[in-house]
């Protein structure tokens, strides 16, 4: 068997694909191995045709595939989708009571009746894979036991008996080692990493409409809010959650929304009152296709655009667009910290496949973040406040209402230095260059794009946010194949300073940008902002993640790799 | 002590004999009547004639979007309830742009104190037709009259029993002080409709036509009683009643989330080692 197989588990929506998946996930996280899974699911609640795929490795991997070499098939349906996908090796495992064309794989057929009751099939699933894995049945038990308290005595029951006979059975075991890693790993997808970077880098409050593909940050916070001292709001609409963070950020709370492309589009006057008042703010935007409503549970990344351009009127920005999980811990606290210190807004890209593609990564420690804590006045100062003092860095020293006796007033409208509503139009000359001065500041703080392999490439991938795991291991094929390839990820693609990285496309061979939508939105940005057309763009807009093979299908279609 | 005075005088950008004048008035005795300094107050408002009046007073001032005064102002409490927040805004801010907030802050019961001038009509757009207005009622953009019916907020938050529903009216400037007093002191969401003439663009509900209407709620009135509250908010004709319509003891929004007791929420720390607890049952 491949040394990084992938379990690809199938079927409809409410047959309980995701406690397997999940379970399974987590076993081999304790077992060692590196994990990436990516979930492809329908916008419904029961039925239709689902996956959750687990790909799996001793070695570290970035990036999902296509080919399947274990398949749990809940259904036919699952068989027929996937079995051309399926390595000649692969292994199916389904129920007996399935009907489905197998072709030459092997199949286990579980008799689920006697084992126990149908609806179990996830959990014996579980154990015929952890027995074709040679994991450890004990761990198995045991983490099932955490993941499942509340149904646990019924489905261990399942476990055991499926256990047993896949040993009576001689279940088959590849040779297949986990990496022996001692440390332990934690198992993180990308909008838990967001929000668990985000309390440790001081979050006080956070408000959302539910939208798929952002809604499991709030859940997450949810989940630890009491604990942290965290309020968490369901508002009742996407712009009643932008505007009541901005209002508890005016009063001292690091304060972020989550959502998607669709409540973003309600959250613009938001982004552009957060401009104006200049109080700070982090958005999470996880994208999903559009326009308008398009398909609600798969991942793009067309919103780039939209999400710069995004709030009416002139106003500093910035966006960042992580990568991998630990990237999304570390931009979520360092968005929190950009928003304080420049006090308007940041805007976090990220979408579908990240959001719910779960890995295996260093636990996360807060003692490697500086929380965020908003600066106080001096409880007594007395006298007039300038919330807009005019200063040559653009930032007013900032004072919260009621921790002082000074006053702070913060306005909508072109204001005064003093926070006071002006139709003075030198005033506004000098409030929109103050506001302006502070980009100067996002510029210093920008993060350079990230370059993985030798200097001078004949092909150079350029990719930003999600794409970086399938750029990456795309380009380790290449160099493998003997063509010096190499990446250039950018996890903050606003703004774009230019000097960091345009000798290098400069003096690379081949630059490829590869994203996620139709039109080249980032590849268009460069040309803009840099003045760099890249010769070629690889684009994906089915509503699936991009993925190395599919990356190497592009340049062999445009003859630039045999 | 605190007196008027510490809430300042300002030059304003309304029109002479504006019902707003009378409002930012009793809204100071109000302050003073409160026992609050200027800097315990954080007032938050929309867009419009209305929504100036917090520039003309002296307190924390949050003046942001049109039709966003009440989520601001939701979001600033929660994340430091020991202000005293008042949101202020007009009747098309507040039941129009921000109709949903409306119903969502009554839903919540958010200890904010909502203050809304309602003058039946768009003052700063120039004269079109608000959620207020009477049906018939006709403006260059309604030029065949109002066809929709009038939006009755005190109804309304009558029957999602708001915490304290109240209606003033800016000529009896202290009856007014003192409902707004009244409604800073209840500790939950209070809403005080303020019925005020529009000189410039409301020629019908002028300010005679109210001083003829606007009746004191009597003395044995039992705002507590939600069915004959129902009534009263009901009343508009040849009688409007004013003074406290309806309230409750329901508990407040943010008495809800233990964190709070604590203070603002700038004040709270990360506590690094349930942060580590929480990553040890992740891994």
């Amino acid at each position: 068997m491949d040394s990084s197989p992938t379990i690809l588990i199938g079927g409809a929506a409410g047959q309980g694909l995701l406690t397997v998946g999940q379970l399974l996930s987590r076993v081999l996280v304790r077992s060692g191995f590196h994990i990436v899974v990516t979930q492809d699911y329908m916008s419904r609640i029961r039925g239709g045709h689902n996956t959750f795929s687990i790909r799996m490795s001793s070695a570290p991997i970035v990036a999902p595939r296509e080919t399947v070499n274990i398949l749990i098939a809940f259904d036919g349906e699952s068989v027929r989708k996937h079995l051309s996908h399926m390595t000649n090796d692969g292994i199916i495992v389904m129920a007996d009571n399935v009907q489905a064309e197998t072709g030459n794989h092997t199949c286990l057929r579980i008799p689920v009746a006697t084992l126990g009751k149908p609806a179990m099939f996830n959990i014996m699933a579980a154990a015929i894979v952890a027995t074709l894995l040679d994991l450890d049945d004990g761990l198995v038990d045991k983490t099932m036991r955490e993941e499942l308290p509340d149904s646990f005595d019924e489905a261990a029951a399942a476990l055991q008996a499926a256990f047993s006979w896949a040993r009576n059975t001689g279940v088959s075991r590849p040779s297949l080692r986990p990496a022996g890693v001692s440390a332990p790993r934690m198992m993180v997808n990308g909008n838990e990493a967001l929000a668990l970077g985000a309390i440790a880098g001081g979050l006080r409050f956070a408000a959302f409409y539910p939208m798929t593909p952002g809604t499991s940050v709030m859940l997450t916070l949810l989940a630890h809010a009491d604990r942290m001292g965290l309020v968490v709001e369901q508002a009742e609409d996407e712009i009643a959650a932008v505007t009541m963070a901005i209002g508890a950020s005016f009063t001292g709370a690091p304060s972020l929304v989550s959502t998607s492309g669709g409540g973003f589009a309600l959250m613009g006057e938001g982004v552009s009152l957060a401009g104006m008042t200049e109080t700070p703010l982090v958005v999470i935007i996880a994208q999903r296709p559009g326009p308008a409503t398009g398909l609600p549970t798969r991942t793009e990344q067309a919103d780039l655009e939209f999400v710069l351009h995004a709030g009416h009127g002139e106003f500093p920005r910035a966006i960042l667009a992580p990568g991998s999980p630990e990237q999304c811990f570390e931009l979520a606290a360092h968005a929190l910290d950009l928003a304080e210190r420049t006090q308007g807004p940041v805007l976090i890209l990220t979408d579908q496949f990240l959001a719910d593609s779960y890995r295996d990564v260093a636990p996360f420690r807060a003692e490697t973040i500086t929380p965020v804590y908003p600066l106080e006045l001096t409880p007594h100062d007395e006298g007039v406040y300038a919330r807009y003092a005019l200063t040559d860095t653009g930032i007013s020293p900032r004072a919260l209402p009621g921790s002082g006796k000074k006053l702070v007033v913060a306005d909508s409208d072109e204001h005064t230095e003093d926070g006071h509503i002006t139709e003075d139009l030198t005033i506004r000359t000098k409030m929109v260059e103050k506001r302006l001065r502070k980009m100067e500041l996002l510029r210093n703080e920008c993060i350079r794009p990230a370059f993985i392999g030798a200097d001078n490439p004949d092909l150079l991938f350029v990719c930003w946010g999600s794409v970086l795991g399938a750029v990456t291991e795309a380009a380790e094929e290449l160099s493998a194949q003997g063509i010096k390839a190499a990446s250039l990820h950018f996890s903050q693609v606003w703004p774009l300073v230019a000097e960091s990285f345009l000798p290098l496309l400069e003096r690379s061979g081949a630059v490829v940008v590869v994203e996620g939508n139709a039109t080249g939105q980032f590849a268009r940005l460069l040309r803009r902002e840099c003045g760099f057309m890249a010769q070629v763009r690889i684009n994906r807009y089915d509503g699936l993640p991009i993925t190395p093979e599919f990356i190497l299908r592009q340049l062999a279609e445009k003859e630039l790799i045999s | 002590m605190v007196s008027e005075e510490e809430f300042g005088r300002y030059e304003t950008a309304w029109c002479p004999g504006c019902g707003n004048f009378s409002i930012l008035k009793a809204m100071k005795k109000a302050l003073v009547m409160s026992g609050l300094a200027p800097y315990e107050v954080l007032f938050v408002s929309g867009i419009g004639q209305a929504a100036k009046a917090p520039h003309y007073l002296n307190a924390h001032v949050f003046n942001g979007l049109h039709g966003r005064a009440l989520p601001v102002a939701t979001g600033a409490k929660l994340a430091n309830p020991r202000l005293a927040v008042i949101a202020e805004s007009g009747d098309g801010c507040t039941y129009g742009e921000g109709g949903n907030h409306f119903l969502a802050a009554i839903r919540r019961n958010i200890n904010v104190t909502l203050i809304v001038h309602d003058n039946q009509v768009y003052g700063l757009t120039k004269g079109q037709a608000s959620p207020t207005s009477e049906e018939g009622f006709v403006t260059k953009a309604q030029p065949h009259g109002v066809l929709s019916a009038p939006f009755n907020p005190l109804a309304v938050a009558v029957t999602m029993r708001a915490g304290f529903v109240a209606r003033g009216f800016s000529g009896a400037v202290e009856e007014l002080a003192t409902l707004i007093s009244l409604a800073i002191a209840h500790p939950g969401f209070a809403l005080v409709d303020v019925l005020q003439p529009c000189v410039s663009f409301n020629k019908v509900n002028t300010f005679s036509w109210y001083r003829k209407r606007c009746a004191t709620l009597p003395p044995d009135y039992d705002p507590t009683d939600w069915e004959a509250a129902l009534h009263t908010a009901l009343e508009w004709g040849e009688k409007i009643p004013t003074g406290v319509l309806y309230r409750n003891d329901r508990p407040s929004f943010e008495s809800r989330f233990p964190v709070l007791d604590k203070g603002p929420l700038t004040n709270v720390r990360v506590d690094r080692e349930s942060y580590g607890e929480i990553i040890a049952a992740m891994t």
